[in-house]
Formats: structure tokens, sequence, C-alpha cells
């Protein structure tokens, strides 16, 4: 079966067989963590099909794939959420079986999840031995030795942090390398890191990836998961693309060019960044004056302090900024969720807008995506049917709120058809999606009342290249249909792509408003960091 | 056994409905087993438990509206009490016609629950606390309005001579049965409860809007859901109920009775939990309720019959509903 010279790379496709000996390791070290044959099933559905993955020692190996392609499940039974699956995970050459996540722990595999699973009220010293304090006599915890350690933990940070901070004050970066610095102390092997970038802005980033690259010098073994193309690139030293439950490559980066591994992944073409060609009208439909946002806490400073611009029919104006730049609450002032704290002047095709009612923005055709589909986005128990149309319930019930259901299903059936919702059925919760069809049964609800302004914060957050291609399509066919966005992406090329304008935030001001042609990542970023040449 | 017949029941076992189904089944299987002598096997038994368990199951259905925008209400007991005694008083001394004296009472405990409603909503005080203070409140209420003593048609004048009025028809007709004696009026009134239930969660905007707050309060506001006016409805709702039930129970005993209803919101809310709706909020369905209610009122039928003591009584009631939440939650 296999050649003298053994496939580079493995591939179902092809029907190689498994061949540890990559092309970069001629001396194959023993893998940290090996699974072997995994398949698992949910009910009576098989989501994993006889996976095989394995991480080497000081190797950043890529797990890439589509939503519901299985990765989540994978991982999930590496770090011991799952112990009934079949096959055999190895760790260090033994086999295991983890019947609890502290037991993956206990044997050095860590995960750094996509939400980040610190108690907020908790003091830094006391989450960085949550669950494995050190304790006195009596199981009394010994608060003073736990405090010592935890300084010399965030000694090795670059967090300049009393141990004694309640974590809920930290910014979520600074939560995010405490969790890495957590798993370093237990002594992890093995770091899995779940789409940790899908809350962080550019700089943060940065700093993760030097964080990373530390760790792999180190020696110790890296599972990474994200969708942003331009991070595998510049992290992987292998990738592996599961598709459908069934690794269908694994290969080191060098021999898995982007366009490749997209096809892979989606099973087939992209046509690749093609802008939505589509030409704003003149017409101004939201007009923002002098728009500010008080501080939650302190009244006297602002998060926003005094935004205006404009936006036409059928545009895409980018809204940039690191975080805490107050482009977020731009979104959220303007749809009238900050009440109490929103001053400003701003009018909709005319008409002055309040800024303190939520239901009238709906219904005055603006609507809103939040960045944070969890919290502010989705109620994990209801159907798919009913989350899709809540935002549009008004349209399909006459005056004393008697639902027309039939209209209802219609018209949520027919805008869902468009989205290409994976969905088992219309009727399941909201919980048994994937995370991609979640966030397109999110964007269907904003899109079913048919709004004229759409804000979207971050609408391609934490999903696959397949469900981003479909929302910029549908994003295309909503300009073309003169709806106007409001985008903010932390994804550079999203936003040049997208955006006929870019307005550059940096500390609640408006450092730089660039054209389509005038923009680049360096001018965006400069701004951003409040080196603009000021507003235009 | 057939395997897509075993995946199929193993589905279907999955539901709610079916899981609180077979706990009711399981109690009614108790019962035949522990018949008492074959009382368990008359008819009227069983139509006797159903009128008893009549007056808690109307409060449950608003218990179960208030539960789904993960709230809770105590002060159902207390404006039952009050609407009781605030019936009675309208029609005995003051003689009011029950067709004036229905829609002021009902009126009467949908405003008490607005204003827990308005206070959860508003004030943003927890509805734990609301509706604590609302039990109590409500309760002092019914002692004002009642002068502290049971509203009877043995009538005080003003001059202080006593007379006895004729109870009102009102009284006899919901106390009475229909369908040869079969079915009580009170289970009629609990029925329609139900079914007007069914139709808020189910059928209108409201329920929807209910569900949506329960499921995710922040959410729910960003979608454009007015989050304020659905949870002052569904307290108020819950208030509503509590009149029609405060009511029932006046015609039941025949007398307004300010400490009337005691610790009714409990079996109220272990009606609504053991039907499988959770206090987490944002699901659960009045058929769960329904069959909840019925489930409580075979336990409560079956140790009767079997003449348990008191005390019991009241232990076997705690541990079944802690064993009837385990079990419909099942193996996870």
């Amino acid at each position: 079966m296999s050649s003298p010279e053994g496939p580079p790379i493995r591939s179902v496709e092809e029907g190689g067989i498994p061949d540890h000996s990559g092309p970069g390791f001629p001396v194959r070290p023993a893998p940290l963590a090996e699974m072997l044959g995994i398949r698992k099933s949910f009910g009576s559905t098989e989501v994993l099909h006889g996976v095989d993955f394995e991480v080497l020692p000081g190797e950043v190996h890529v797990l890439a794939g589509e939503n519901g392609a299985g990765k989540s499940t994978l991982i999930k039974i590496l770090s011991g959420a799952y112990d009934d699956f079949e096959g055999t995970l190895y760790v260090k050459g033994e086999p295991h079986r983890f019947a609890h996540p502290s037991e993956a722990v206990t044997a050095g595999i860590a995960t750094i999840h996509q939400e980040l699973s610190l108690v907020p009220s908790m003091s830094i010293s006391d989450n960085l031995f949550l669950g494995r304090e050190h304790t006195v006599a009596l199981g009394r915890v010994d608060f003073v030795r736990q405090e010592e350690e935890a300084r010399e933990i965030l000694g090795k940070t670059e967090l300049d942090l009393s141990p004694r901070q309640p974590v809920e004050d930290l910014p979520i970066t600074a939560q995010q390398t405490l969790e890495i610095a957590r798993a370093l102390a237990r002594d992890a092997s093995v770091v899995v890191f779940d789409e940790p970038t899908s809350a962080l802005g550019e700089q943060e980033v940065e700093a993760l990836f030097r964080r990373i690259r530390e760790l792999r010098a180190r020696g110790r073994g890296i599972v990474y998961i994200t969708h942003k193309m331009e991070e595998i690139y510049r992290l992987a030293d292998r990738i592996t693309v599961l598709r459908d439950g069934v690794v269908v490559r694994t290969a080191s980066a060098s021999e898995l060019p982007p366009r490749e591994m997209v096809r892979l992944m989606v099973g087939r073409d992209l046509d690749g960044d093609k802008g939505l060609g589509v030409e704003a009208s003149p017409e101004v439909v939201l007009k923002v004056e002098d728009l500010r946002v008080a501080h939650p806490r302190l009244r006297s400073r602002f998060v926003v302090e005094g935004v205006s611009f404009t936006l036409r029919g059928g545009e895409i104006l980018g809204l940039a900024g690191l975080e805490g730049s107050g482009k977020s609450e731009v979104l959220h002032a303007l749809f009238g969720a900050l009440e109490g704290r929103t001053s400003g002047r701003a009018s909709l095709a005319g008409t002055p807008l309040p800024l303190r009612d939520p239901t009238r923005s709906v219904a005055n055709g603006m609507v809103l995506l939040t960045n944070d589909r969890k919290a502010m986005g989705l109620a994990p128990d209801m159907s798919v049917a009913h989350s899709v149309s809540l935002s549009s319930l008004r349209r399909f019930s006459n005056r004393w709120g008697w639902l027309r259901r039939r209209e209802e299903r219609t018209a949520v059936e027919r805008l869902t058809r468009g989205f290409r919702l994976g969905a088992p059925s219309l009727d399941a919760p909201v919980r048994a999606l994937s995370g991609g069809n979640q966030q397109k049964t999110y964007l269907a609800r904003c899109l079913l009342p048919t709004p004229s302004v759409l804000l979207l914060d971050e609408p391609t957050r934490g999903i696959d290249v397949g469900a981003k291609a479909d929302i910029y399509d549908l994003m295309g066919e909503w300009v073309r249909s003169g709806i106007a966005i409001l985008l903010i992406t932390s994804e550079m090329d999203e936003l040049l792509t997208l955006s006929h304008r870019i307005l550059v935030m940096s500390r609640g001001r408006v450092t730089a408003e660039l054209s389509r042609d005038t923009a680049s990542k360096d001018r965006i970023l400069e701004a951003a960091m409040g080196h603009g040449r000021g507003a235009a | 056994m057939n395997g897509s017949s075993g995946v199929r029941l193993r589905q279907w076992w999955a539901t709610p409905v079916a899981r609180a189904l077979l706990a009711l089944l399981l109690m009614v299987v108790i019962g035949c087993l522990f018949n008492a002598d074959g009382a368990f096997f008359r008819w009227s038994v069983h139509r006797d438990m159903l009128r008893q368990v009549s007056v808690f199951g109307i409060l449950a259905c608003g218990m179960t509206v208030v539960i789904i925008t993960a709230g809770i209400d105590l002060s159902v007991s207390s404006v039952l009490a009050l609407a009781a005694v605030l019936f009675a008083w309208l029609l005995l001394p003051l003689g009011w016609p029950a067709f004036l004296a229905i829609p002021v009472v009902l009126a009467a405990g949908t405003a008490l629950g607005s204003v827990s409603g308005i206070l959860v909503a508003r004030m943003r005080i927890q509805p734990f606390i609301v509706t604590l203070a609302m039990m109590v409140f409500a309760r002092g209420l019914a002692k004002v309005v009642s002068g502290g003593r049971k509203i009877t048609n043995y009538v005080m004048d003003a001059e202080g001579t006593a007379r006895v009025v004729d109870l009102p028809r009102v009284f006899d007709l919901v106390d009475s049965r229909i369908l040869g004696g079969n079915l009580s009026i009170v289970t009629v009134i609990f029925l329609f409860s139900v079914a007007l239930t069914w139709v808020v969660l189910s059928r209108l905007r409201l329920g929807r809007h209910i569900f949506a707050v329960g499921g995710n309060e922040e959410a729910a506001r960003l979608s454009g859901v007015p989050v304020r006016r659905t949870l002052v409805s569904a307290y108020a709702l819950s208030g509503f109920f509590a009149a029609v039930a405060g009511i029932c129970q006046a015609a039941q005993e025949t007398q307004g009775d300010p400490e009337t209803g005691m610790a009714y919101e409990l079996d109220a809310i272990a009606m609504v939990v053991i039907g499988g709706t959770t206090l987490a909020g944002g699901k659960g369905s009045v058929v769960l309720t329904l069959i909840g209610v019925l489930t409580i009122g075979y336990l409560q039928k079956i140790l009767s019959l079997n003449a348990a003591p008191e005390a019991t009584r009241l232990m076997l009631t705690g541990a079944i509903i802690i064993c009837a939440v385990l079990f419909q939650r099942g193996k996870k």
C-alpha cells in the first residue's frame, strides 16, 4: 500500500495509511498525546468516525475544520469532558480515559477554552489554585503560601497585578494570560487552545502568539483551533483538517497552501475575496451627531466622546479600533441599549431616534447583532424557529397579540433556506446547533424584521470559512437591497474587503476616516493606537 | 425488540412530557398497589381528587408563567386570601351582585400581581424578595378588609345587631357539580385556567416574550423584546389566577377567611416543578404543570386513603418531590 518513500501526508481521500513520520520530523519524537481510531456518538449519530490525531513535543498542531466537523468533540475527549468513546487515547505513551476534566489536567493536558473558565468574583490567587488549593491542617487553605506562589507565577507573565485582585476587574486578555499561566503552573505538557483570539484585539493577539511560541520553545505540545487563516499560517507547524468527523489530511503547514486547506475543509471550491461590488446610494439613512456614552461607573468619564458620522443606504461603514476604543458602545448606544448613559443626536431617515429604547429601535428598522451570542444573543432552550422570529413577532401577530403561526413559519423557513442553516430541525433548541449555525440563527433574527440599518458587531466571530463565505454573500445581498450596515470586525481583511469607508476609533473618539482606496492595515492600526490625523 | 422502534421509544422517553407522564403513571401504579381495600378503584376517589386539587392547580397556572420568566411568586397564597375575603365582603355584608363583585376581585388580584411585577421589572429587586414582601403585605391587607375576622353570612350591622343573610347563588354555583355530579365547577375553572395559560404561552406574542425573557433576559432586551412589560404581565397574570383561586376558595368555604390558603404557594411551586418546568427559566409548559398537579393530587389522595398520619404525609411528600424531579431529569 505505501510506496517506499511513504506518503508525506496522510489522507483518507487518497487511501493513505497512518504514517507518523512527518517530513519535518526525520527522527520522530514520542508524541505527548496520541489519539487512535477515536469514534464518538451522541445518541444514535456518530460524529467522529475513527479519528487519528497526535501532538509532538515542540509543535503547534492546528486542528482545522468547519463548524460541526468534530473538532470540539475531539478536543473534549482529549480534555476529559467525554469518556464514552471508542478508540485509544495515549498521553506520554500511557493509555488514558479521563472520567473528569481534572484527570486530564493531572495527566498534563490543559485546555484554554473559548469561554474562559475563571471564577470572576474570586481573586487571581484563588483562581490559580482553584481545585488544587494548598492546605494546612483541617483542610484550611494556606492563603499566604498561595499568594506567594501566585506572585511568582504572575512575575513570569507580563502582568503587573496583585494576586488579591478579583479576576472580574481584569481585561479579557489579562484573564487569558492568567489561564495560560495557570496551565503552566500545573505543569501541562499539552496545551489546547480553543479559538483563543475570538475576544482579542490585534495587540493582544500578538502577545498571545509570543506566549505560544515560548511554550513551543520549551518543548510543550500545542493544539490550536482557529477559524482565522492568518493565524493558522503564522503559528502552525502541522495542520490536521477534519471534515464530517474524518481526518481528511494531516500535513506540515508548508505543504498545505491555504487554498488547498480551505478546499479540504469545505469539500468544495470557494471563489476568493472579490469584495461585494455594491455602490452605496447617495441618500443618508443614519445621521449621528456628537454621540457620547458615559462610563458605566465613573459618570464623569466617557467611553464614547463626541462621535459623528453619516451612513448611506447600501453602504457598509467599518468601525475599527482596539479593545476598549468604544466601538461596540457606539453600536449599543445607537440601538438604545445604553439607556441613561447616552447623549447626542441621531436620526434614522430623518426621524430623530430616542436612543433609549431597543424595542422602538427594532420597530424603526434598526437591529443590533452583539459580539457575544451566548450572553446577549440567544436563549439556549428556545427553538431555532422561535429564536429567528423573536424580533419580528409584531409583524406576525394581530393587535391582540395573537400569533399567525403559519405565516411566521413560512417566513422563517424562507429566510433560513437562504442562510444554508444546518439544523436538525427548526424546532430543535438552539443549543443543539454548532457555533456557526447558531450565529446564522442569530443573523437570521436580525434580518427577518427587514431592517434599514444593521448594526453588526463581529458577525463572523468564531465561525468557519464556509459559513463566513455564506455570510459575505448574504451581506452583499442585503446591501444590494439598500440596507446600510455599520460593521465591527476584528479581522482586518474582512474589514478592508467589505467596508466602503472605515472609521477608526481610539479612546472614545474617531481618529481617522478612511475610504476604501486609502485604507490599509498600517493606517488603521496607526489611527487605532491614537496617532490619527483627526476625523475627516 | 425492533431496533427502530426502540430508538423512537428512547427519543419519546427523552421528552419532558413523557417523563412527567411516567411519573404520574408511577403514582397511579402506587395507588393501585396501596389501594386501601379497593377504595382507589372507586371513581368517586378520582373525582374528589380532581376537586381538591383544583384551587392549587389554578395557582400553579400563574406560577408556571412566572417561573418560565426565571422568577417566582410567593405571594399567591396571600393574594388568594385577600381575594377570598374581598369576594365574601362584597357579596355578604355589602350585598353586591356577583357579576360586579367578580371583576372587582379579579382586578384587585391582577393589580397586586402588577405591583410585584413593577418592583421586579423596574426596581430590579429579586423576585423572591419582592413576592415575599407581597406575601406578607397582602395577608395584612386581607386582615384589614375583613377586620381580622372571618366574613360569613352572619352579618353585623352598623348598630351592632347581627343577622343572617342568604348565601348568594354564586357560592353554590362555584361549589356545585355537573355531569351527574362527576365534574365540579371548580375543576372546570381549573381546566379553563390551564387552557388560558396555554393560549398565552403558546399562541400569543406575550408567551414568546415570556420564554425569551426567562431564557436570556439580556438577549431578549437586545432583540427588541419589551422586557419590563413582559415581566409585569407575567406577575399580573399570576395575581389574576390567585384571585380566581380565591373566589373558588371562598365559595368552597362559604366564607372569606383571612387566614385561608396558608403555604399554598409551596404546593403550587411543587406542582410546577414536579411537572418538569425548571426554576432556571426559559422552558416549561402548562401541560407539564397539569400533569404535575395530578401527580401531587394522587400522592395526597393515596396517603389519605391509606390513613397515613400527617407527619408521614409531610415527610413522604417532601421525599417524593425530590425523587420526581430527579427521575425527570433522568440520566444525562
